[in-house]
């Protein structure tokens, strides 16, 4: 069974199709991207995995379970965890705390333990603590730990959105555009990351990426969308040479 | 001596400002939104406190009463956020706000309606007695409020840093998309959040009720309390009692050392003083954005 199925999804604003029939599915254990120019629809899948667009029409299941039953804030519980384009984080928190944030969905300790720092919150805490320091340290995040989001550099809130999806512990990493807005030695981590995501961590990586260098490197299979619907599916050097694909990127010549 | 008496007296009066001005920083902090209906839900609260004890009206007891009262405001709360604002999900921030100030006449008129425009005492324990503490003489109603404010205060802080609810609570106000992500029922959070702002501005209606009359035009009191989560820095919830602590001690002073009319003025104009010099307030909770 593949961890996530998409079928049929198709979803539109108004008169504008956004996806339109779109299916593919997900092995566990393997790093997928969606390409395809912009407007193409790729964020939108992603909006609609998290619930916050709900579809048409169309089957979304994530290890057999029907996605469109659960609410937006039970996704991450199913083990789903995502980043953002623009970057979504707590700009007034420090990075600590943004990724013990990420801890959210496996504190498990009532109000009155919590109001009284009983001894199994202390313990609880410890654990999360922990958790997020191997985050910490696995991104680097180390001279960053105290620093209010607020102030830090693009590239590093970045990483840091990245780290608080793992904190989470997800099986399914959902990454949209990790690569934009990054210079070519933070892409060049960035690729090293998802590999060791994958590789060490186990865990499922569906992205969304327009840098081709960083999708041929990290990527099993890639899916090609325009405007909503499937171009071509394959790995990476399949799609990057289908004449479909080409010409949705560059138009066709004048013949 | 003299100073001493204003002092506490004022502290007791600032600390229902601190009450009324919590339940402004708690709507904020959650929800980025001002509740200018504040005032008038402490009114509500303390009309609801009276109409259970008093003798004309149901007559209960009044330590049943009270957190009684307190349970209907933080239920009325928890209702208001699913009934009506959370309609405006999503829209700006001044439809919010029209909606507040909206709310407000809305409660003033009912409250009006059922227990009457006339001014009322609420028959509280509270009201009677004095204590002697080295000459100062300190009523046991201003006592109660500076402890149970305080206490309040102390509980609501807790509760934001330590429990993962008020911990989700201030992540949703920063960025409910992202809370979302981490698995946080925005809407559901929020509407906690009005429930303990209702169950808050209870607190402070009883309490002000047992230092004197009530009637429903007192939420205007919410105007002051809103200059003094201002002066306290519009957020923080240790700010916005010592922002109500300062406004209520000014004003006694004012009236006494100053001429007829400024007590009146004074808290306004040290909330401009600390606009000015001070904008995020006394104990402010953002800091300037590097550009």
């Amino acid at each position: 069974m593949s961890l996530l199925e998409i079928r049929n999804a198709t979803l539109k604003f108004g008169g504008v199709v956004a996806v339109n029939d779109l299916s593919f599915a997900i092995e566990e254990g393997e790093v997928y991207a969606i390409v395809g120019p912009n407007g193409a629809g790729k964020s939108t899948v992603f909006n609609m995995i998290s619930r916050f667009y709900a579809p048409f029409a169309g089957q979304f299941r994530f290890d057999g379970q029907d996605l469109l039953t659960v609410r937006p804030d039970q996704v991450a519980n199913l083990g789903i965890a995502r980043t953002f384009q623009n970057i979504e984080l707590f700009d007034q928190a420090t990075v600590l705390q943004n990724l013990l944030v990420g801890r959210h969905r496996h504190r498990q300790s009532t109000l009155l333990e919590e109001l009284f720092f009983a001894p199994r919150v202390r313990a609880e805490e410890r654990r999360h603590r922990h958790a997020v320091e191997e985050v910490i340290e696995f991104l680097d995040l180390q001279a960053y730990r105290d620093k209010r989001i607020a102030g830090l550099p693009y590239g590093i809130r970045k990483v840091v959105e990245l780290g608080r999806a793992l904190a989470s512990g997800p099986r399914l990493l959902l990454l949209d555009e990790p690569a934009s807005g990054l210079s070519v030695e933070e892409t060049q981590d960035m690729r090293w990351w998802i590999d060791d995501i994958r590789r060490q961590m186990g865990i499922t990586v569906l992205m969304v990426e327009h840098d081709m260098g960083l999708v041929s490197g990290v990527c099993d299979r890639v899916l090609a969308l325009a405007d909503g619907a499937r171009l071509a599916e394959g790995t990476p050097a399949e799609v990057q040479s289908d004449p479909r694909v080409i010409e949705a990127y560059l138009g066709t010549g004048a013949v | 001596m003299d100073q001493l008496q204003l002092l506490v007296s004022g502290l007791a009066n600032g600390c229902v400002y601190g009450l009324i001005a919590l339940g402004f920083v708690l709507i904020y902090k959650a929800t980025e939104a001002v509740n200018f209906a504040q005032g008038d839900f402490m009114m509500l609260g303390a009309f609801v406190a009276l109409g259970l004890t008093n003798a004309e009206y149901m007559a209960l007891p009044f330590w049943l009463a009270a957190p009684l009262s307190i349970l209907v405001m933080a239920v009325l709360g928890y209702l208001l956020d699913l009934l009506v604002l959370r309609r405006l999900f999503g829209q700006s921030q001044i439809a919010v706000v029209i909606l507040t100030i909206a709310l407000g006449f809305v409660i003033r008129f009912v409250a009006g309606a059922i227990w009457g425009h006339e001014p009322q005492t609420l028959q509280s324990p509270l009201s009677q007695g004095d204590i002697s503490l080295g000459g100062v003489v300190l009523s046991v109603v201003d006592l109660a409020v500076i402890v149970v404010t305080v206490l309040l205060t102390i509980t609501l802080y807790q509760f934001f840093q330590r429990t993962r609810l008020g911990l989700a609570m201030q992540a949703a106000s920063q960025n409910q998309m992202a809370a979302y992500v981490m698995g946080i029922p925005v809407k559901r959070v929020q509407g906690l959040i009005w429930g303990i702002s209702g169950a808050t501005a209870a607190v402070a209606g009883i309490l002000f009720a047992s230092k004197g009359a009530m009637d429903p035009n007192a939420g205007l009191l919410g105007i002051k309390a809103f200059a003094a989560a201002v002066i306290g820095g519009f957020g923080s919830l240790p700010g916005a009692l010592v922002g109500g602590l300062i406004v209520g001690v000014i004003e006694p002073f004012a009236a006494r050392y100053l001429a007829a009319g400024y007590s009146q003025i004074a808290p306004y104009a040290l909330l401009l003083a600390v606009l000015v010099f001070r904008p995020h307030g006394l104990i402010s909770q953002t800091r300037m954005k590097k550009v």
